[in-house]
């Protein structure tokens, strides 16, 4: 794979531009948040480079680590048949913070992939023109793909029924504690409900 | 809900005794309503691919009477819940099932629908009957077409019973009985009885190396 | 009546006129299910669409990284779950990308057949489920048989019609049966046949064009724009498929053609997907000529493939080997993966994103799908009611890879 969109990046962007590596194939830079659209726009316009599809978005968290909430843009160019990885981080332990400006004007293919890290991760986008839940329902609280949301945590919007009204035990065979009798090995990477 | 009692008592011919002449009738009418199911196929994930199977040509559900699907809550009487339900499907299904008239039976078709399955998570709902009741609950990920029309004859034998307590489709054959046969727990290609003394041979043979 | 004593031009005619608000609802059976689209109509016009997807979300990503890196495979077959082994696929290549290993010349021939086998009964899904939505309900019920005859093969094959999750890290779950290939062979030609005789059906009825024709089109730099990808980019004259633009497995060894369309418009979408069923026949009959008869289907790295039951009864190496496999996961090396094949919908994606632990740490799935259900809005404003039906199943929306 050649270096030509990470040098390309390089050279025009220089200091935003905070890390580069080429890991398993995929040239992947880290990019400082606001040159973000910037960026966008470069490699969207500049016909060496020609990325006109937007081929994925979305947020990984590392809450260990400020800023925390990690954004990965996937680009790629039919005409010239290469991609880039685009990383940005924004967010504080509390998701204050969490900000970046929506590239949908350059891609309009992101409208929805924007919605969706935002539903799923709480990153907000400015200058989107419709940014609301798009997995959840709107009654929905907190940003399930966050490391801090517990799996199994349900916010129901129907009441269930109870066992005097269904005349039955509706709770089946109760599952295994928190480590599912595994003591060892995996070890729960999530809190559960009953700890919050 | 899911009262059905009182829906075909009303009907005494005069003149005969208490009770015989409604239970033939009750006998009539459950056996009109078990041979035209109207169903409302509330799909919504894979099970939908064998449900759409099970309408085709191989596992035709249409020899049992049920295979004309009624995309109204209002003329259906069958409600099939087929796939995964959603906290967020899960007011759509509540306000269907409550839309549709009595007397009226749900299928759980495969296992998100009976208990939420392997989504044991903040989006899914636990199984339908935490919303609605259900009388036959059809378990599999996704159920093979027999066990579903295995699940159809169990409810078409619950509605000539009249009868409302909710079953599970078990299947065909109970793996408990079978175990020998199908846990061959085998070290070897051999068979087990030549097994012991080739060990032994081959644990002669190292010890006089 | 009376006649009116006035003449009046029909524009100056005054009648209320308010949009009408319709609601297609979850719950709709040419929503595929689970899709909500909020309608304001003039007349039968839509003037605005709001699609509203998410109602199958099942939480995919945040399952995965509950468990180790194989028990992923069962939730990525329920995501396109009409060509689950095509997932299955494309998420072991994605982690054997990270993991650094290849699989043997006879797993990759493997693989292709079953993936093009998969990718046929898609498009006899979609394509019979369109024709059904219009009204033909004979050719869906003559390509469900023939989708019949491809899950018999993979029942065969895997032990499930559906959802098999057959795929493992560095090879599959079982070598294919020594009946594979004759099987094969004997079910492609009535494969096509049901094909053919459901194409006379449609394909010369004036009424199932003039539904088709030129209905929502798109132009090809409008869907690159978008992110589409597969039959739905193709149809608009973009040739790019993964597989000849980024091949993998054996795919630059077998000779086949990519359909393209011209218009991009529904009935460009359903043509493309039949042709592609037929180069995916000729994928699989080259697949199998050149799938050897014996060998193994596993690479043995012990690190990542689960030692022969035999091993795993006698010796206390296999024994270790097993459990630390099971129940702590494959060690996956640390790093972050992008790696995408050619699902039944376009390119599926994955972007893996490893600790070093047998759990992965974030396994996004790129579903094809919701680019182009996202690029619905744009396709339905303006067009009648009645289009929205051939249109949105056109774009095979498949509820489980687009909500994931």
């Amino acid at each position: 794979m050649s270096q030509l969109v990470l040098d390309k990046l390089r050279e025009k962007f220089g200091a935003a531009i905070l890390e580069t590596h080429s890991n398993f194939g995929d040239d992947t830079a880290l990019v400082d948040a606001a040159h973000w659209k910037a960026i966008g726009r470069f490699l969207h316009d500049e016909p060496a480079l020609d990325f006109d599809m937007p081929v994925d978005l979305c947020g990984v968290d590392y809450p260990n680590r400020l800023p925390r909430m990690e954004v990965v843009l996937h680009l790629y160019s039919v005409t010239r048949r290469h991609r880039v990885r685009l990383k940005t981080r924004v967010g504080d332990e509390d998701m204050a913070g969490a900000e970046l400006d929506s590239l949908v004007s350059i891609w309009p293919g992101l409208n929805w992939l924007e919605r969706e890290v935002f539903d799923m991760s709480g990153v907000r986008f400015r200058g989107h023109p419709d940014l609301r839940r798009i997995l959840m329902y709107p009654e929905f609280e907190g940003h399930p793909l966050q490391k801090t949301y517990p799996a199994d945590r349900t916010q129901p919007l129907v009441s269930y029924r109870t066992e005097d009204e269904a005349g039955m035990p509706l709770n089946k065979l109760e599952p295994f504690g928190h480590d599912e009798g595994m003591p060892f090995g995996r070890q729960g990477r999530h809190p559960r409900a009953e700890d919050s | 809900m899911g009262d059905m009692s009182n829906a075909n008592r009303s009907l005494t011919l005069e003149g005969s005794e208490q009770g015989f002449a409604t239970t033939k009738v009750d006998a009539l009418l459950g056996w009109a309503r078990k041979y035209s199911l109207f169903a409302y196929p509330f799909v919504t994930a894979c099970c939908g691919m064998e449900y759409m199977a099970l309408a085709s040509p191989r596992f035709d559900v249409a020899r049992f009477g049920a295979e004309a699907p009624r995309f109204s809550p209002r003329q259906s009487d069958l409600l099939w819940v087929v796939g995964t339900i959603s906290q967020r499907q899960g007011p759509v299904l509540k306000r269907i099932y409550e839309q549709m008239m009595e007397p009226k039976w749900v299928f759980a078709f495969g296992t998100c629908a009976s208990s939420g399955g392997f989504y044991d998570n903040y989006t899914t709902v636990p199984g339908i009957d935490k919303i609605i009741p259900v009388d036959v609950y059809i378990p599999g990920c996704p159920p093979r077409p027999e066990a579903v029309i295995d699940g159809l004859l169990l409810l078409q034998d619950k509605i000539a019973r009249n009868e409302r307590r909710p079953g599970v489709v078990k299947p065909r054959i109970d793996p408990t009985d079978r175990v020998k046969d199908l846990v061959k727990l085998r070290r070897s290609a051999l068979d087990p009885a030549e097994l012991a003394p080739r060990l032994r041979q081959d644990l002669e043979g190292q010890g006089q190396k | 009546m009376e006649p009116l004593d006035v003449e009046l031009d029909e524009g100056e005619l005054e009648l209320p006129a308010e949009p009408m608000h319709l609601n297609m609802g979850p719950s709709h059976p040419a929503m595929h299910g689970t899709v909500r689209m909020v309608l304001e109509l003039s007349g039968e016009t839509i003037a605005k669409v709001d699609v509203q997807v998410g109602y199958l979300h099942r939480g995919f990503e945040k399952m995965c990284e509950r468990g180790t890196w194989a028990q992923v495979f069962p939730y990525v077959d329920r995501l396109n779950y009409v060509s689950p082994m095509l997932n299955n696929i494309g998420y072991a290549l994605a982690v054997e990308k990270l993991c650094g290993v290849a699989v043997p010349e006879r797993c990759q021939w493997y693989r292709m057949a079953l993936g093009e086998l998969a990718r046929i009964s898609d498009h006899l899904t979609c394509d019979g489920a369109m024709a059904m939505e219009l009204g033909a309900f004979t050719p869906f019920l003559w390509f469900i048989k023939a989708r019949e005859m491809v899950w018999d093969i993979l029942e065969e094959e895997t032990g499930a019609r559906l959802t098999h999750s057959f795929g493992r890290i560095g090879g599959m779950a079982e070598p294919p049966t020594p009946d594979f290939k004759k099987l094969c062979r004997a079910a492609l030609p009535q494969i096509l046949h049901l094909l053919e005789e459901g194409e006379r059906l449609l394909l010369n009825n004036r009424i199932f064009l003039d539904r088709l024709e030129n209905v929502a089109p798109i132009s090809g730099p409008d869907a690159i724009a978008m992110g589409w990808t597969g039959p739905c980019l193709r149809a608009t004259g973009v040739a790019y498929d993964v597989r000849k633009a980024h091949p993998y497995l054996k795919y630059d060894e077998v000779d086949f053609d990519v359909p393209v369309g011209t218009k991009g418009d529904t009935l460009d979408r359903f043509l493309v997907r039949l042709g592609e069923i037929r180069q995916s026949k000729r994928i699989i009959e080259q697949a199998l000529d050149r799938m050897a008869d014996d060998g193994p289907v596993n690479c043995d790295d012990p690190r990542f493939v689960l030692p022969p039951k035999s091993d795993v009864y006698t010796t206390i190496e296999g024994t270790i080997r097993h459990f630390k496999l099971i129940m702590e996961g494959a060690r996956v090396p640390a790093g972050e993966v992008y790696s995408y094949t050619e699902a039944g919908n376009g390119e599926l994606g994955f972007y893996l994103v490893s600790d070093g632990s047998g759990t992965p740490y974030r396994a996004r799935i790129r579903p094809p799908c919701f680019q182009i259900v996202g690029g619905a809005q744009r396709l339905l404003e303006g067009r009648m009611l009645a289009d929205i039906v051939p249109t949105f199943g056109s774009l095979n929306m498949i509820g489980g890879e687009c909500d994931h």
